[in-house]
């Protein structure tokens, strides 16, 4: 369909665009409003693969509790701006190794696109699978319950587990050294 | 007519980038973001071959990921913390203690 194609092409280039100018943008706090953005434009795409589920904890989660966090340290820091060299305009000028990371990095990006397109190039492109099987699989919250809590149900325990852990770290690593101790 | 190598190539460019984020950047919360774009690409393919496959288990691989995701952005900010604490700086350059 056309109106799917046009969303398709209108997120995608609004994920790619932000991606980008996050990876190029002095201010950390700038870098992190444009990844909400690139990750709300995913979250419409997942929302375009029948994953509904995924798109709004995409949003909940990522968005609205990673980010948010990101947002919290660069206030709390008060993140300094990257120093540039004097000679250098506002955006980033990569040199010396930074200039050879920057090549392999479009390397990595025409390696990637060159392997999706090898994989299936030559018998045309794969179209998502349609029927009755996808529409009751796939867009259900109910049916990933069911798989979550049947076929999944040991990772989803060692998950907790790992939430935990993550939490007690987080707050270890973070505290403020007292003067008496170790800490 | 949007088939699963439009979306993969989308993830590819995603993680070319956050790749190019890491490698460029010298501000550890910004290594930190473009490494949050990987994963997000990782997410992307993840759930276009689920859909493409017709099976659900693409978007629960994601609902892990997104988790560990979680845990992971947690931990490394504690440790920027830690770090910029130390030595009052969020260049990666300056922490060369353990450089030999």
């Amino acid at each position: 369909m056309a109106l799917e194609a046009l969303f398709f092409y209108a997120f995608a280039a609004a994920a790619v665009v932000a991606s980008l100018l996050v990876i190029g943008q002095r201010n950390p706090m700038h870098s992190v409003m444009l990844l909400i953005a690139s990750f709300a434009a995913l979250a419409a795409l997942y929302v375009l693969l029948d994953a509904p589920f995924v798109a709004v904890i995409q949003i909940i989660i990522y968005t609205g509790a990673i980010l948010v966090l990101f947002l919290f340290v660069v206030m709390l820091l008060n993140a300094p701006q990257e120093d540039v060299p004097e000679d250098a305009g506002r955006r980033i000028r990569v040199h010396g190794p930074r200039r050879l990371g920057a090549v392999l990095a479009g390397v990595l990006a025409l390696e990637l696109v060159w392997a999706v397109w090898a994989a299936f190039g030559p018998r045309g492109a794969p179209a998502f699978a349609q029927g009755e099987r996808v529409t009751e699989a796939v867009s259900s919250v109910r049916r990933i319950g069911q798989v979550l809590f049947t076929d999944y149900a040991f990772a989803f325990e060692v998950t907790s587990l790992l939430i935990i852990v993550a939490m007690i770290g987080a707050v270890i690593l973070a505290k403020r050294r007292s003067d008496a101790g170790s800490g | 007519m949007i088939t699963l190598n439009h979306y993969l190539i989308v993830s590819a460019i995603l993680f070319a980038t956050g790749a190019a984020g890491v490698f460029l950047r010298r501000n550890v919360i910004t290594v930190l973001l473009s490494i949050e774009i990987m994963l997000n690409a990782a997410n992307l393919a993840l759930v276009a071959f689920g859909r493409y496959l017709g099976r659900v288990d693409g978007q629960i691989i994601v609902f892990f990921v997104v988790t560990v995701a979680a845990a992971e952005a947690a931990v490394g900010l504690a440790l920027v913390i830690a770090l910029f604490r130390h030595r009052e700086s969020l260049d990666p350059d300056t922490f060369t203690t353990l450089r030999w």
